[in-house]
């Protein structure tokens, strides 16, 4: 047998067993996310060191309870076990089983064994054993099973050095039998023609084919028209698979029987006080408010800081590069283009990683599960599930990662609406638009003596975000024609304390995640824009002549000339012309074309609004402080009517149209990767537009 | 009938045999099997889902489904 120098190893387990906590620990930040072929959902790889001159990618496969998928994240686990005859393999499988629900791990186990590959079953949190008074015969257990075992104690550090040997055993001895030949127990003369079909395959991975017409690339046409035709009935394939698990079942209790004992009276009832509070009708929901309280206060007053000085940071960068390469295109497309794009997905990096850090500290602990099972009865009425809540809090740092948070949602109607109506919550991209907007055209005075009127004003757009949200989940709700069947089963885990380390990786790699993501999309749409705001047709190569020509006479500063370049060359740019053509439409909302152009420009991402008017309106870039470009808007005349462009109804009117309007080209990207059709993001744009568009006139006709 | 769904807090039953072919397969694998142990710990306000102990495991269910899974209520 030859010997690879590196082996694939996948790392497979029921959620909360600790499965990502050993993978952490195997690989440290040795960690890449990349993408499984063909499907959205995120591969997690790392490679590990088991012994001198061997090396393993260790692939993190999503949590499962069995190979058999309700959901995107759990077929995943299917494919990658189906494609076993494929170059990727994987060489050993680990099965992470954790000691208190060894039962229900070992169902999962016994299905691994059963496709006949190689796999090592690691126990993870036996340092539990004593407290929850379980004993367990490690030698007995290896024997019933035919397979290694080893204990683990991931938080405590222990037990990895065994698991690694284990792991290099069981690849060189390659061992792989079935554990259950489910097959003799159900219909063998059913199972004997099946396996007839191709004999490579075990019996175990052609009924799965069958059950999940999911087909590896190594089965032929004919293989598979003929494994289609075992599916006809298909009465008989779920009673079929109702006897597995009972009998899957009744082989684990034999094999346990002898060898896990668990002595209840040693059971600690921490769980169920704990449970008693969280899940309580009137505390629970006052303690999930209190949480996300602090959850929103952290993001904004931990996040501002760094986002000033992020935000400082690249405008300092881009003006020193603007004067100290030589001039040109190239040093232009550097500090007009690439720097501010960078900066402006940079920016928002503090929110998301504070928001991701809660995130992962409420799944950590436990509490997050709870969180499901008191909101669902009431997600469910506005057609979405109690899992939805999770997207609809990550969506108030940004809509992307909050998207992608949907997959664990079972029913494909209750993901769908989720997803649709997740870019309605107020995300961080919205908070620079409505900052500079609120500080034009409400004053800043306290109402009843306590609250800032400005605070107010913000706040009421969150909960317009929000009530909005939940509107459009209703109407969808009664109007989506979707086939979707619903199940719902939450497993309600021990309360744990998190892992610091776990946390860490979590956020880091989120973060990680959210930057490369999104923001390839963000920069180069910040090139493309800047590129359509430095070009233009004649007219524009004309500009710096003209003005030279006209001016000469004037007393003007060559400050003063040069913003007069620069503003005119915008209005004569193609980003200007484009401003300028949609300006009739954009009329009756209050707006003319340069606040046509930073409509346009929002498409990036929306929080460049501010930085488009900023150039707009020719301030100048290393001054570009939130008071100057304040200023200069709160002077800027409409001279239609002779009175100040940002005005209460049209400052009105932008807040309404920030708050409805899909401007959001990665999440637009995002919702047609998660949704695998150009359907959904186009009703999204389409009809959180057409929204935008009647609210926001309504509010400017009926305030002007 | 008598199902999950009509449990009462801290009550325990067994899960009939007459049921298997209702339980939901996923729910099967979870450890909700016929003659398994199922006690109702926790009721979520507005009286959906339920918070089910069933074969050592801990589950939320909703009533929809906790209403097809027949039992017999422990003497």
């Amino acid at each position: 047998m030859s010997h690879k120098k590196t082996i694939n190893v996948a790392l497979i387990g029921n959620p909360n067993t600790g499965k990502t906590s050993l993978f952490n620990e195997l690989t440290g930040l040795n960690q890449k996310v990349g993408n499984y072929p063909g499907v959205t959902v995120d591969k997690k790889e790392g490679s590990s060191k088991l012994q001198k001159n061997l090396k393993a990618i260790i692939t993190d496969l999503p949590g499962t309870y069995s190979i058999n998928p309700t959901s995107l994240d759990e077929s995943i686990v299917l494919k990658t076990l189906l494609n076993s005859k494929s170059e990727k393999k994987s060489d050993v499988i680990v099965v992470v089983a954790d000691i208190e629900n060894l039962k229900r791990n070992l169902l999962l186990f016994s299905q691994i064994k059963d496709l006949e590959i190689p796999t090592v079953l690691a126990i993870n949190m036996a340092d539990q054993m004593e407290r929850k008074g379980i004993t367990l015969d490690i030698k007995l257990l290896e024997k019933e099973l035919g397979n290694d075992v080893v204990l683990l104690s991931v938080r405590k550090e222990k037990g990895i050095d065994e698991l690694k040997k284990a792991i290099v055993n069981t690849y060189h001895s390659a061992k792989a039998f079935p554990l259950c030949n489910v097959n003799n127990r159900i219909d063998p003369a059913y199972f004997d023609r099946l396996k007839e079909i191709n004999p490579n395959y075990s019996i175990y991975e052609l009924w799965l084919m069958i059950t999940h017409n999911s087909f590896p690339d190594t089965i032929s046409r004919e293989e598979k028209s003929a494994l289609l035709n075992f599916k006809n009935d298909s009465k008989n394939l779920k009673k079929y698979q109702h006897k597995e698990t009972i009998f899957r079942y009744q082989k684990i209790n034999e094999i346990l029987k002898n060898t896990y004992l668990v002595d209840r009276s040693k059971a600690s009832d921490l769980r169920s006080t704990l449970d008693k509070i969280f899940t309580h009708k009137i505390f629970g929901y006052i303690l999930f408010f209190a949480v996300l309280l602090v959850i929103f206060q952290s993001i904004f007053d931990w996040a501002s800081l760094p986002m000033d000085l992020i935000d400082a940071g690249f405008a300092n960068l881009s003006s020193y590069v603007n004067k100290n390469l030589p001039a040109g295109v190239l040093t232009n497309l550097i500090s007009e283009g690439i720097i501010p794009g960078i900066g402006g997905i940079i920016i928002f990096i503090p929110q998301i990683a504070i928001l991701f850090l809660f995130i992962s500290l409420l799944e950590e602990t436990g509490y997050m599960s709870r969180v499901v099972f008191l909101m669902d009865k009431i997600m469910r009425r506005f057609g979405m599930s109690g899992k939805s809540v999770i997207p609809l809090i990550s969506g108030t740092a940004c809509a992307i990662p909050a998207v992608m948070a949907t997959r664990n949602i079972s029913g494909w109607k209750e993901r769908l609406i989720t997803i649709l109506v997740t870019p309605f919550t107020t995300c961080s991209a919205r908070l620079p638009v409505y900052a500079i907007i609120i500080a034009l055209i409400i004053p800043d005075q306290k109402v009843f003596g306590v609250l800032n009127l400005q605070g107010l004003t913000l706040l009421s757009l969150y909960i317009l975000g929000f009530a909005t949200a939940i509107i459009a989940a209703i109407i969808l709700h009664k109007t989506l024609n979707v086939k979707s069947t619903s199940f719902f089963v939450v497993e309600m885990p021990d309360y744990k304390l998190p892992s610091f380390k776990n946390v860490f990786i979590d956020v880091v790699e989120k973060t990680k995640a959210f930057i490369f993501g999104a923001g390839k999309i963000i920069l180069s749409i910040s090139v493309v824009l800047w590129f359509l705001a430095s070009n233009g047709p004649q007219s524009y190569k004309d500009v710096e002549k003209n003005i030279t020509e006209n001016v000469f006479h004037q007393q003007l500063s060559q400050q003063e000339i040069n913003q007069m370049i620069a503003s005119s060359k915008l209005e004569n740019s193609y980003i200007g012309i484009m401003g300028k053509s949609i300006e009739p439409v954009i009329k009756p909302l209050g707006y003319d074309w340069k606040i046509g152009i930073a409509l346009i420009s929002s498409f990036a991402a929306r929080e460049v609004f501010v930085g488009t008017l900023a150039t707009i309106y020719s301030v100048e870039s290393d001054d570009e402080d939130i008071t100057t470009i304040k200023q200069r808007m709160a002077s800027e005349i409409n001279p239609d009517t002779g009175t100040r462009r940002f005005n209460f109804p049209v400052g009105m009117s932008l807040l309404v149209f920030y708050a409805f309007a899909m401007q959001c080209m990665a999440t637009l990207a995002i919702v047609k990767r998660e949704t695998k059709s150009w359907k959904w993001p186009l009703i999204q744009l389409f009809g959180m537009g057409t929204l935008a568009y009647i609210c926001s006139f309504i509010v400017y006709q009926i305030l002007s | 009938m008598t199902t999950i769904a009509s449990l009462q807090i801290g009550e325990l039953a067994y899960i009939s045999e007459e049921s298997l072919d209702e339980i939901p397969l996923k729910l099967l694998e979870m450890g909700c099997l016929p003659g398994a142990e199922v006690e109702l710990i926790q009721v979520a306000p507005l009286n959906d889902p339920l918070y089910i102990c069933v074969n050592g495991s801990h589950l939320a269910i909703r009533k929809e489904t906790a209403a097809k899974i027949k039992i017999i209520k422990a003497k």
